[in-house]
């Protein structure tokens, strides 16, 4: 009888932690269905801009409201997990604040009642949050792609800290041997009066009820994490340190056309060759991306790690202006798709089977990519290197050098620039005239 | 505008066995577009008042494919880029200059990795150069002095390259009001012209961008948008009539600007 508690929580610890490796296994062989790329180069620039951009938040706070909101929360996160230490270590040996014991009690005290503060901070910013999204309604919340699940998603993870950070309070509130020691119960000690006239026996029982809660309650967001845009908690950092690192101005040329455009160009080339016995002719089945197997595993993790703010979308230019495109949608679409694959795979025992189905047209429509003016707004707005851009143009070299579905005006624009080698209708050998004009 | 102007070709300077110190990248709009030609003029003549060693590719030039690029075409991007760089490397062409922020981007980040390694500068970062050098002095006589000018950040020299003050330094250089539009450096407003959109009707939607994005310069009460791009200068032009300003409000690259000021 006396371990049965400390075996519960072994049990729900194993069980929790491993349901979430499982789930990263997934995760990971998901991202890396995408084709590879080579993200070896500028590693201390890398590990820079993973510092400063998710550590150091230095894109969130270029909207201070959000911005410093984020950062309490963030922070606040952070260090009250350290808590979650002393949980861990209380729950398998059956100790009770293991901290105590082992720290003095001004030290344990001070770390307490730091976490007591940003409980309430983080309390108060996640109230804000909600009201943003749900009273004032931000515009950036309030669009198409944000109903239903994604919409539910965002007012869910911000029940869940108010619930944790509402239990940790409780926990110590109803402490009474941490209440009685008078250190670090900074805020609890506001809250020990609501509980006054129990019996010793009553609060006990709702100081483990709390203790419980919290730390399966914790364990159950761990494992949310993977149904939700929350991911972002732990993808933003790998994904600030895959992302672009050239001028936002250079799409990547891609080499497969580089190669076939050379022996194009290449007068010794004998077109009627043959390809050599035994080697396979190194043309790609797919030039640019209708599905999501054709993006790069970088994309991939753009796509999980992206959180819906909204930010892309709240200064895209064709956005503003009422089109259909939406650079969060490119990457929320690219997701749900990249999860019905992965889905597929579980359900054909590890292999994908053929569903009629593709990223371009059953999620992504030509109108949306069509609309991009590849000004860059959303990979400057995006607080973790997200590049929505790269997407759409992957997809327009699908529609247009294996569908020719360009809009009309492109095929005419590009029919003139093979012919005289400028996008509007006019001969070469008039490219100087503007001299004597 | 019919006073002839030096401009060399660089066939011309081959044939002479000279290299000129920096090549002038022209691009399609500047070559043809009958707006666009009054902006390669004025930076020729600023070239010409620095006594600038330049030379042009003339009827050699092609399109840099930037917009088969961003249209989709890689195919055609490449074509483009491996003959224009076969060309400018047998003309042993180490430094260009060019007044289009699409062919600066193109020339400058995607052309190297097929073999074209180049010093590429915008117009406006060249100018400031050549300020800075001695070169080139902006005399204090200006016409502009004390106007109220807002400048429009082309995408592809401010987002794309991180280019935000080689332009507004010129401004300064002119003695004008510079006043910042609320959506002003890295989060500027696009004009509406890149990504291809320059060359196809819009989606539908509710508004087009060049006019959302003149409404953010009007506010600015600035009597000239300055610009640096010929695709932002027909966009904001087309978007000031839509707004029935073009009596009050005129639309001007900086080189026009330094130009009309130096009256070159």
């Amino acid at each position: 009888m006396n371990y049965l508690f400390n075996l519960l929580f072994l049990a729900v610890l194993v069980i929790g932690i491993g349901y979430f490796a499982k789930n990263v296994k997934k995760l990971i062989r998901n991202i890396q269905l995408g084709q590879p790329i080579n993200v070896s180069d500028n590693k201390s620039q890398r590990l820079k801009n993973m510092a400063i951009i998710a550590l150091g938040q230095s894109k969130m706070v270029r909207r201070p409201i959000a911005g410093i909101l984020h950062l309490v929360v963030y922070v606040g996160f952070i260090i009250i997990n350290i808590e979650v230490l002393e949980i861990i270590i209380d729950g398998i040996f059956g100790t009770h604040r293991i901290g105590l014991t082992i720290l003095p009690t001004a030290v344990y005290g001070f770390l307490i009642g730091t976490f007591e503060v940003l409980a309430v901070l983080v309390f108060v910013s996640v109230i804000i949050f909600w009201m943003r999204r749900n009273f004032i309604k931000l515009a950036r919340f309030w669009k198409s792609e944000m109903t239903s699940w994604p919409k539910n998603d965002a007012n869910y993870i911000l029940y869940f800290e108010m619930v944790l950070m509402g239990l940790f309070l409780i926990m110590n509130a109803t402490d009474v041997h941490f209440q009685n020691i008078h250190s670090g119960n900074v805020i609890s000690q506001f809250i020990a009066p609501l509980f006054e006239g129990l019996s010793a026996n009553t609060l006990h029982i709702i100081e483990r009820s709390a203790w419980w809660l919290h730390i399966t309650g914790i364990l159950v967001f761990l494992n949310y994490l993977y149904f939700s845009k929350h991911l972002h908690i732990l993808l933003a950092f790998p994904n600030t340190y895959y992302g672009k690192i050239a001028p936002k101005g250079q799409l990547n040329n891609v080499a497969s056309v580089t190669n076939e455009v050379k022996l194009m160009l290449d007068p010794n080339v004998d077109p009627f060759a043959s390809q050599p016995e035994g080697t396979q002719p190194d043309v790609p089945a797919k030039f640019g991306a209708s599905d999501v197997q054709d993006l790069t595993w970088v994309q991939l993790l753009n796509a999980y790690s992206c959180t819906e703010c909204g930010r892309c979308t709240s200064e895209c230019p064709a956005n503003l202006t009422g089109k259909k495109l939406s650079p969060r949608k490119i990457m929320m679409d690219t997701r749900d798709r990249l999860e019905e694959v992965g889905k597929n795979i579980d359900a054909n025992k590890g292999t994908f089977k053929d569903d009629g189905k593709q990223l371009l047209g059953d999620y992504i429509t030509p109108e949306e990519l069509w609309a991009c003016t590849t000004c860059n707004a959303c990979v400057e707005a995006c607080p973790i290197s997200i590049d929505p851009l790269s997407i759409i143009i992957e997809m327009r070299r699908y529609l247009v050098m294996e569908q020719s579905a360009a809009p009309t005006e492109l095929n005419s624009m590009m029919a003139n620039i093979e012919n005289n080698g400028a996008p509007w209708p006019y001969n070469q050998m008039d490219r100087l005239n503007w001299k004597d004009e | 505008m019919s006073e002839l102007l030096k401009v060399p070709t660089m066939a011309e300077c081959m044939a002479e066995g000279r290299q000129p110190e920096v090549l002038f990248w022209v691009g399609a709009a500047g070559s043809y577009d009958d707006r666009a030609k009054k902006i390669t003029r004025a930076f020729v003549k600023i070239l010409n008042k620095a006594k600038v060693d330049f030379a042009v590719l003339g009827t050699e030039e092609s399109s840099t494919g930037d917009v088969a690029k961003r249209a989709g075409n890689e195919f055609l991007f490449q074509m483009q880029a491996l003959s224009n760089i076969e060309l400018l490397n047998a003309y042993q062409v180490k430094h260009i200059v060019t007044a289009c922020p699409h062919s600066y981007n193109t020339l400058k980040n995607e052309y190297p990795e097929l073999g074209g390694h180049y010093n590429v500068q915008h117009h406006t970062q060249f100018i400031a150069d050549l300020i800075k050098n001695k070169r080139l002095t902006i005399e204090d006589n200006s016409n502009l002095k004390g106007k109220r000018i807002t400048f429009h950040d082309p995408c592809y020299l401010g987002r794309a390259n991180n280019e935000y003050e080689a332009p507004r330094t010129l401004l300064k250089n002119l003695g004008v009001e510079l006043v910042e539009m609320k959506r002003n450096r890295r989060t500027a407003l696009c004009c509406g012209a890149g990504g291809a959109q320059m060359f196809k009707e819009p989606e539908k939607g509710d508004k087009d961008i060049n006019v959302l994005r003149t409404e953010d310069a009007l506010e600015t009460q600035a009597s000239i948008i300055a610009t640096g791009c010929p695709f932002c200068n027909t966009m904001m032009t087309d978007g000031v009539k839509a707004k029935e300003k073009e009596a009050s409000v005129k639309i001007y690259d900086i080189a026009e600007l330094i130009a009309n000021a130096q009256n070159l």
